[in-house]
């Protein structure tokens, strides 16, 4: 299996950290120079480190971090998901990835950590983080359910796959300024056994949660605020062009799926002429030998679209859902602020002296407000990132399509004249 | 630089200066320059559309070049070459574009009428007669002349009576005959051309259906230009960049037509060596048939040489009725003997001179059809092998035009 190695998707600005006096570069010398780059990692606490992966430090630094510098933020928390490895026991086959952690804050106990996760440790770790950080956006998870029969949950693509979405989802926590400092996400990235926190089933809670979880539906939300409003329109939008570009994609792997199916039926075409020419040979055998490799070119292509390109699609819907349904949670808090806001109206004109607790519920929806305005404009930078990413990177596929098949019939023309 | 992509006037030329005795093509510039549409009552007083082309020819000898035109229709091209075919049957006759459009791929016009089949069929008649007035025995065919600046040539070809022969021809074509010794060589050269056009037909079927998914390819990527525009609608930032992206992913969606029109002269190509290996077995078959109508003639100038000996012996070597009837019935007279044995003997004269005869015909068809052959070999493999290498240039082309377009793009994403 081999290990997620910087890509397009999960690395760009790779000149900028180099260029950059790093947090971490007093201990980059400990770690293997790009030169022995098979050599063994091992932790500063002297652990061994097990890669099955070639790991200079800048290729190690790069995978460890998510984009650019968004908002001029200093990185003191890396983490990368990387190695999946099949464990077969009698109960079950399943996989795990490795989590790597490399950070300077003190809130974590050591500068290092490198631990095996499974999907499952992830999905908990995404439930407690929406439910303890309710009016944040908290990225989505690559799909839980896989069809069995029709997918093969070990195959290499899809395990590449996921372990890229994975990466992305634990990379996105750790650049958000406040799920990044959530309990939960640091014990997934530093206990060793994990199982046993589910089980105490760990109240880490923030008072903001705890409020929030008690919001009662079924207040009918007066008027919502236009930037909200704003956001909805936009995302319901958004998902329609998503779902529009998603079809497109798919139809197009398909045209090319079965051009290519042709072209394995015409270069051999080309083979068996040649059999019986005498002058013309040469010419026939080379063509036949040119349309094959072009074919191959193309097969890589279209992979290219279905491992790369159609799963990040899919992500951002996913990621759309979260966002309306933090939308939806602020909507009821909204709701309910705004009741309670008329009953004191009520109440005064009742002359009933209980003090209520609007001042609570506006404070909550503040915050809320604030959080998620801070998150919207987050996404906002990441989503244009991404795409930009995704789409450059779909021409760049294209690009080199073209011109490995040029080079190809260019060098076998230049052969036969 | 672009190889070229069919015999033009002056590739012909060159050709025609390698064969034996002068051709016409030196003296004379032939095209056909144009196409148009007409409409008049066809034979059953029908009303009927028609395409007619037009022949230009420009006589180049002499001091001032003379030249003329007239129209033509495609079934008289069909007239001078069953002619050609009738008069020339050592020959291998360059063939004629397709009748009707085969091989056709989804969005291609399969309509005689279409104005891209209509292009392509003139190019297609004008490479014939270039071929016809740069092939060393064929060009100086009067009829071929006639056919190129006359009229009325119609009358003159009809006069020659070729018709009738090419009923007969067409009769013994379609006979079933057996051969005793088949020239290897022809034998061989029938297998190949049956190997030719079976492997051209397939070629020419898989191609349409690459077209075919080249073009879907191509236009499923117009798509991304309209929702492109509708989501940088929704967008600040992104906007721009995704909407001129969205205006390249049309002009490569549209570029396809173009590629697809140009690779159509490569088909084009492919299908006139498919007409031409049945012009090649035309001429195996007619070869079959002398050397049958050979063995024929000597096999009875055999059994009848072998009559007058019985005859005169006296002995029955083999079973005959006659044989048998003269046992049954009695000899026959002295007289009867004698009157039979003279008409045997000028049988058998009559017979020596026809196997004489057929020999020398058919070692003269040989002859001259593997001079022709060997000449045709020359030209396939020429033909074929600047077919293949001009079939690349396109694809090395369409790759410049993807790099373009993608490269474009990629410039409005990064942008976003």
């Amino acid at each position: 299996m081999s290990a997620g190695n910087a890509n397009s998707l999960t690395s760009s600005g790779q000149q900028s950290i180099e260029e950059v006096s790093h947090p971490l570069s007093a201990e980059e010398s400990v770690l293997s120079s790009p030169d022995t780059a098979n050599a063994d990692l091992s932790l500063l606490n002297g652990t061994p480190v097990d890669t099955s992966s070639p790991a200079s430090s800048s290729s190690l630094v790069n995978r460890l971090q998510l984009d650019d510098d968004l908002n001029g933020e200093t990185h003191d928390l890396f983490v990368s998901v990387d190695d999946p490895k099949k464990h077969v026991s009698t109960m079950e086959t399943y996989i795990t990835y490795r989590v790597t952690t490399k950070t300077t804050r003190t809130e974590f106990d050591l500068p290092e950590y490198s631990l095996r996760r499974r999907y499952q440790d992830f999905d908990w770790l995404r439930n407690k983080l929406e439910e303890s950080q309710p009016t944040h956006l908290v990225p989505p998870l690559p799909e839980k359910f896989v069809m069995k029969g029709v997918v093969d949950r070990f195959s290499e693509e899809f395990v590449e796959t996921r372990r890229k979405a994975l990466d992305k989802f634990l990379k996105r926590v750790a650049d958000h300024p406040v799920l990044s400092f959530n309990e939960n996400f640091n014990v997934f990235l530093t206990a060793k056994d994990l199982n046993s926190y589910k089980k105490q089933g760990l109240a880490l809670l923030t008072k903001m949660s705890e409020s929030v979880k008690n919001v009662t539906g079924g207040y009918k939300l007066r008027s919502r605020p236009l930037e909200f409003a704003a956001m909805l329109d936009y995302l319901d939008v958004f998902t329609q062009k998503l779902g529009t570009i998603d079809r497109i994609a798919q139809r197009i792997i398909k045209e090319q799926s079965e051009y290519l199916m042709e072209l394995r039926d015409y270069g051999p075409l080309y083979s068996s002429w040649a059999a019986f020419e005498g002058e013309l040979q040469k010419p026939l055998k080379s063509v036949s030998e040119c349309v094959t490799s072009c074919a191959t070119a193309l097969e890589e292509l279209t992979d290219d679209m279905s491992e790369d390109f159609l799963p990040v699609l899919r992500e951002y819907v996913l990621y759309i859902e979260s966002m309306k349904n933090v939308l939806k949670k602020r909507d009821q808090v909204q709701a309910e602020y705004e009741a309670k806001l008329e009953a004191i109206v009520v109440r005064k004109e009742e002359k009933i002296g209980v003090p209520m607790d609007v001042e609570k519920c506006q404070d909550r929806m503040e915050c809320f407000n604030a959080d998620l305005k801070a998150d919207w404009e987050r996404w906002q930078n990441n989503k244009r990132q991404d795409f930009r990413q995704l789409l450059t990177g779909m021409a760049e596929k294209n690009i080199q399509y073209y011109e490995k098949v040029g080079q190809i019939v260019r060098s076998m023309y230049k052969s036969q004249v | 630089s672009l190889p070229s992509v069919r015999g033009t006037h002056v590739e012909s030329l060159e050709k025609c200066d390698m064969a034996e005795g002068s051709c016409l093509l030196r003296k004379m510039e032939i095209s056909v320059a144009e196409a148009e549409k007409r409409t008049g009552k066809n034979a059953v007083n029908m009303q009927e559309t028609y395409t007619v082309y037009l022949i230009e020819t420009s006589v180049t000898e002499g001091h001032n070049p003379v030249p003329d035109s007239l129209w033509r229709r495609y079934s008289e091209f069909e007239l001078l070459r069953n002619y050609l075919l009738v008069t020339y049957p050592f020959i291998v006759i360059p063939p004629l574009p397709e009748k009707r459009a085969e091989f056709v791929w989804h969005k291609l016009s399969a309509d005689n009428m279409d104005p891209d089949f209509v292009e392509r069929r003139r190019i297609g008649l004008e490479n014939f007669l270039l071929r016809v007035a740069s092939h060393p025995v064929l060009s100086s065919d009067k009829i071929f002349f006639l056919f190129l600046t006359e009229n009325g040539w119609k009358e003159a070809v009809f006069e020659t009576g070729f018709l009738a022969k090419s009923d007969s021809r067409l009769k013994a074509l379609n006979a079933t005959f057996r051969v005793k010794n088949p020239d290897k060589r022809f034998s061989e050269l029938k297998h190949y051309s049956d190997e030719l056009q079976s492997v051209t037909s397939q070629l020419l079927r898989v191609r349409a259906r690459v077209a075919d998914r080249l073009y879907g390819v191509y236009k499923v990527h117009g798509n991304y230009g309209r929702v492109f525009s509708e989501w940088s609608a929704i967008e600040k930032e992104m906007g721009d960049g995704l909407q001129s992206a969205g205006h390249h992913m049309d002009a490569y969606a549209a570029s396809v037509d173009d590629i697809l029109e140009e690779e159509e002269h490569y088909a084009d190509q492919l299908k006139e060596y498919l007409f031409y290996a049945e012009a090649v077995k035309a001429v195996c078959r007619k070869h079959e048939l002398l050397q049958y109508e050979l063995e024929t003639a000597s096999q009875d100038l055999a059994s009848k040489k072998q009559q007058q000996e019985e005859l005169a012996a006296g002995t029955v070597r083999t079973f005959s009725f006659k044989g048998m009837t003269s046992k049954l019935f009695g000899q026959e007279t002295p007289e009867q003997r004698e009157a039979k044995l003279k008409v045997l003997e000028e049988q058998i004269k009559e017979g020596e001179v026809t196997v004489t005869e057929k020999t020398l015909e058919c070692e003269e068809f040989v002859k001259n059809a593997w001079k022709d052959i060997e000449r045709f070999k020359e030209q396939k493999d020429h033909d074929l092998r600047e077919a293949l290498m001009s079939y690349a240039v396109m694809q090395i082309s369409m790759c410049k035009k993807g790099i373009q377009v993608w490269t474009n793009a990629k410039e409005c994403f990064s942008k976003m």
